[in-house]
């Protein structure tokens, strides 16, 4: 073999090394940032560089948007919908788009003392320079984080006190569907999928601009109420009964509509984002191809506001899947796909979906998973199929409830001796460990409800031990704390009490232990009721509410949704201090019952959902009534295809996915950030 | 794991038919990167870039890479080095600069050749380091380095994975110089800025920058206002001279002897 110098190979010793080599923005806050990044945990998550990062030139932009995910750089990372809208933004020529996460405290305690904004870790530029703060809600625990980020960002706490030099925070994500306890602090939401909305949202911005920002901000904001998708709180008054119900929800002007409607994106074909997701240097929770496969879910689950609010039921095709996963795989380098979706077994093609992935895959050392909840034997074949690689997923049931009774009350409809043979059948195939997930904390349910969970668990070792001849098998019980949601059957219930939940869940704990021989082969695993009764409060609440964060954030509350941050005091303690003023408390919005004329928080926020509908389906919960999903029955008139003007979208197409032709040789990535 | 007991997965891996060893960089920013951050990179470079890397057998099988002795994390270097398993052979040139396009800038891949035998791990001896003190005051640092280097032992602490250790960081450095700053160091400043080039010997427990650094608090008192920038310059064969000698160059030179 030849020898040939490398190109672009230095002799060693006599080179003069960079230590920025990277283009610094005229306005970025990287000099500053950078001598503070040796004294925090995890530095590499602030400097972004990922594959799939896009740095675009500042004063080519017209439109720039800051998008951020409100917790750690290491869950922001991986989601979908922030993936989805940076990458839609910045194929838009004039148009950028950079990501922002919360920092950590020990970083912001440094930003502070050193006078560093909350930056974009793409460019590394102040928030407070974009035109628009978009600002993703999965949960509203990250609600303080939002409070850090905008103060850090130099920006007034309050939508009232921002001026014309403040970007426009909107705030999305399914606690969109509520945004009621932040609407002092988020000049607007949108409702429903994102991909169309932030394309209209950036043209009404663009426009604005062009014509020389005719009226400032409250224009702005005007132009994008009219849109009737996008929700501005400070165009709307909220009016209180004397008892503390709301009496009534109205637009404080002209030309702003009564109600303001979620957006659906239809053909999730023409949609095939994230193409190139974004591949992180720092570890993340899902290191992983995700690619959607449907959207929507109409198995009505009542306590599941994300089956609720996102549908119809819009599935893609198998083959534009099988395309996502292959130029995604080949962009990013992971060896991990994920078929996501709310229900993934229920797609149409799932059976064609996997096997043909797992051929093409074959010998690839690429592994493919499933998110699996759906309780029967077809969910077990889906992960032989996909476990042909060799690798081998975990296996999730999801009976949600623990008695036959509950699980008629929140519409899974799942039987026990289902249960028992999916689980053997899971056992017999192999899997040494299955997990089932439950919640504790269902409206009606009794301590009886969640000690069936125990013998249900008891059954599946005792069936399992006798169908496979050993004593090598376990189950994990997960158990969740039930929060009613907005826009859902139950968003009438009362919650239970957190030291209601805790006696049951040691209850269960003892029952589980009662037969040790069974009991040593299954883990238990639950959240405390604390944790939920605040998010229960975050869900339902009113404006109101947003007092109460705001004294949390002051008290110091951060990053809510871990554990080791999240303080139960300090919520009690705010809430006790801030809502006696208006005549409630922390119970009034957690453990109270709603009637059905009660005004809620979220009635001028349009679902899609008729509201009839949702009592009507509360009151078949409480008498234990079961509902069809209608892919496969008649529709039930949940109110919204014809409020939407959509439609179910399922196939099949029938279409297979085709065995990828082998390439040989290397290659030369491209798509490395610019 | 949920696995029972089963035979391995059918047909197994390939085998290593060629190994090749490479010099990278860890530049700017991405100094920040741990090396497990870098070893999941390069897992999906080799990946992206349709790289043939054998992998191990198994159900979990793992690709064939080894590290030699990694730069800190928040240290830059220009000088890091791995060796991978190929089940194919490849051009080294080829696989050095498909490597480079698929790895982030700022984690660059300078060279690859064809290993001829001998551990790698065995040829790294010395490091060469460089750091970069910002409002410094170099002749503050001249007379720091003076005593550091009249010391016969200078006992520094850190924190590891096992706890407190003290040790000695004094007798690892074979070379302490300050240097005159060029006309700007990086960030452009007028602010002074000191620089500091040390030649460390490999020894067990490592002996860092930073515990040099500790080792001019420890004897002079030194304490850098501004978090100190460092870079790792060279690692290799140290020769009786002490110049170091990129580990590279022996299968470069094998390769050569060997004819072709």
């Amino acid at each position: 073999m030849a020898r040939v110098p490398a190109i672009g190979r230095v002799p060693l010793g006599i080179m003069s090394p960079s230590t920025t080599p990277r283009p610094v923005a005229a306005n970025s806050v990287w000099p500053r940032l950078e001598p503070l990044l040796p004294q925090v945990t995890k530095p590499i998550q602030y400097v972004g560089g990922e594959l799939g990062a896009v740095v675009k030139d500042w004063d080519a932009a017209t439109v720039r948007w800051a998008l951020m995910y409100p917790d750690a750089y290491e869950v922001g990372l991986p989601n979908q919908g922030v993936q989805i809208l940076y990458e839609v933004l910045n194929e838009l020529p004039d148009t950028l788009a950079e990501r922002t996460y919360a920092v950590w405290p020990d970083l912001e305690k440094l930003m502070r003392a050193h006078g560093v904004p909350q930056f974009t870790v793409d460019a590394h530029r102040p928030v407070r320079d974009f035109d628009l703060f978009g600002v993703s809600f999965a949960t509203e625990l990250g609600y303080t984080n939002l409070l850090t980020a905008i103060d850090l960002a130099g920006i007034p706490l309050l939508a009232a006190d921002r001026t014309d030099d403040d970007p426009v925070i909107v705030a999305g994500g399914h606690a969109a569907f509520n945004p009621e306890p932040i609407a002092d602090f988020v000049d607007a939401a949108v409702l429903g999928d994102g991909e169309e909305a932030v394309l209209e949202i950036t043209a009404i911005v663009r426009d604005w601009k062009a014509e020389g920002r005719p009226g400032g901000r409250d224009e702005l904001l005007l132009r994008l109420a009219r849109t009737e998708s996008v929700y501005v709180p400070r165009f709307y008054d909220v009016d209180y009964l004397p008892d503390g119900r709301i009496q009534r929800v109205v637009p404080n002007r002209a030309d702003v509509p009564f109600r303001v409607h979620k957006r659906t994106t239809m053909d999730l074909d023409a949609w095939p984002y994230p193409k190139k997701p974004l591949v992180p240097l720092a570890e993340t929770v899902h290191e992983r191809y995700a690619v959607e496969i449907f959207r929507g879910c109409t198995r009505g689950c009542r306590f599941c506001q994300a089956g609720m609010i996102t549908r119809p039921v819009r599935e893609r095709s198998i083959t534009t899947v099988g395309q996502m996963v292959q130029q995604g795989l080949e962009f990013s380098g992971f060896h991990e796909v994920g078929l996501l979706s709310l229900s993934s077994a229920d797609h149409s093609e799932i059976g064609d979906m996997c096997s043909g992935l797992a051929e093409q895959y074959k010998g690839t050392n690429v592994s493919l998973s499933l998110p699996s909840t759906r309780v029967d034997a077809f969910n077990i074949e889906l992960a032989q199929e996909l476990s042909r690689n060799g690798r081998r997923t975990g296996l999730t049931f999801a009976p949600e409830g623990g008695s036959e009774r509950i699980r008629k009350v929140i519409n899974k409809m799942v039987s026990k001796d289902d249960l028992i043979r999916t689980v053997v059948t899971a056992y017999t195939n192999g899997w040494r460990q299955v997990k089932l997930y439950f919640m504790c904390g269902l409206p009606t349910e009794t301590d009886e409800d969640v000690l069936e969970i125990a013998d249900m668990a008891h059954e599946v070792i005792r069936a399992g031990r006798a169908a496979t001849g050993s004593k090598d098998i376990r189950c994990t019980v997960s158990i969740g704390g039930f929060v009613p949601k907005p826009h859902t059957p139950f968003q009438w219930a009362a919650m239970a009490r957190p030291e209601v939940i805790d006696g049951r869940l040691k209850l269960l704990k003892q029952a589980i232990n009662a037969d040790r021989s069974l009991g040593r082969a299954i883990g238990f695993r639950y959240h405390d009721g604390e944790p939920s009764l605040i998010e229960g409060l975050l869900s339902r609440g009113d404006r109101r509410v947003g007092a109460v964060i705001r004294k949390v954030w002051e008290n110091g509350g951060r990053f809510d949704g871990w554990s080791e941050h999240f303080s139960y005091q300090r919520w009690v303690e705010a809430a006790d201090e801030v809502l006696p003023t208006f005549g409630v408390d922390l119970d009034w919005y957690t453990t109270r019952e709603r009637e059905e004329l009660e005004v809620l928080p979220w009635d001028h926020l349009d679902s899609g959902l008729d509201k009839d509908w949702l009592w009507q389906d509360w009151q078949d919960s409480l008498s234990e009534y079961e509902q069809d999903d209608c892919r496969w029955t008649p529709c039930f008139d949940c109110g919204v295809c014809p409020a939407m003007d959509t439609e179910i979208q399922i196939g099949p197409t029938g279409r297979k996915l085709l065995p990828l032709t082998p390439v040989n040789g290397l290659r030369l990535p491209t798509g490395a950030q610019q | 794991m949920k696995i029972s007991k089963r035979p391995q997965p059918e047909g197994g891996q390939a085998p290593v038919v060629q190994r090749l060893r490479i010099r990278y960089a860890k530049r700017g920013p991405l100094r920040f990167t741990s090396h497990r951050d870098f070893a999941r990179a390069f897992e999906r470079a080799l990946r992206r870039a349709g790289v043939p890397v054998a992998f191990s057998q198994g159900f979990t099988p793992h690709p064939k890479i080894s590290y030699a002795s990694a730069a800190p994390t928040g240290v830059a270097s220009e000088a890091e080095y791995l060796e991978v398993g190929l089940r194919e052979p490849v051009d080294p040139e080829a696989l050095r600069s498909a490597l480079d396009a698929a790895l982030s800038p700022g984690l660059d891949v300078l060279d690859a050749v064809v290993a001829t035998g001998g551990g790698l791990a065995e040829r790294i001896e010395a490091s060469r380091w460089r750091i970069e003190l910002p409002q410094v005051d170099p002749e503050v640092l001249g007379k720091a380095v003076a005593v550091f280097s009249a010391a016969e032992q200078v006992q520094v602490e850190r924190m590891t994975k096992q706890g407190r250790r003290t040790f000695d960081a004094r007798a690892a450095v074979i070379a302490i110089d300050v240097s005159a700053p060029s006309a700007t160091p990086s960030g452009g400043s007028a602010v002074p800025c000191a620089i500091l080039e040390l030649v460390v010997r490999q020894v067990t427990p490592s002996v860092r920058p930073d515990d040099v650094l500790s080792g001019l608090r420890v004897v002079a008192g030194l304490e850098p206002p501004v978090a100190p920038k460092v870079i790792r310059l060279a690692q290799g064969t140290l020769t009786a001279q002490g110049a170091i000698v990129d580990p590279l160059d022996a299968d470069r030179d094998g390769a050569t002897i060997g004819g072709r």
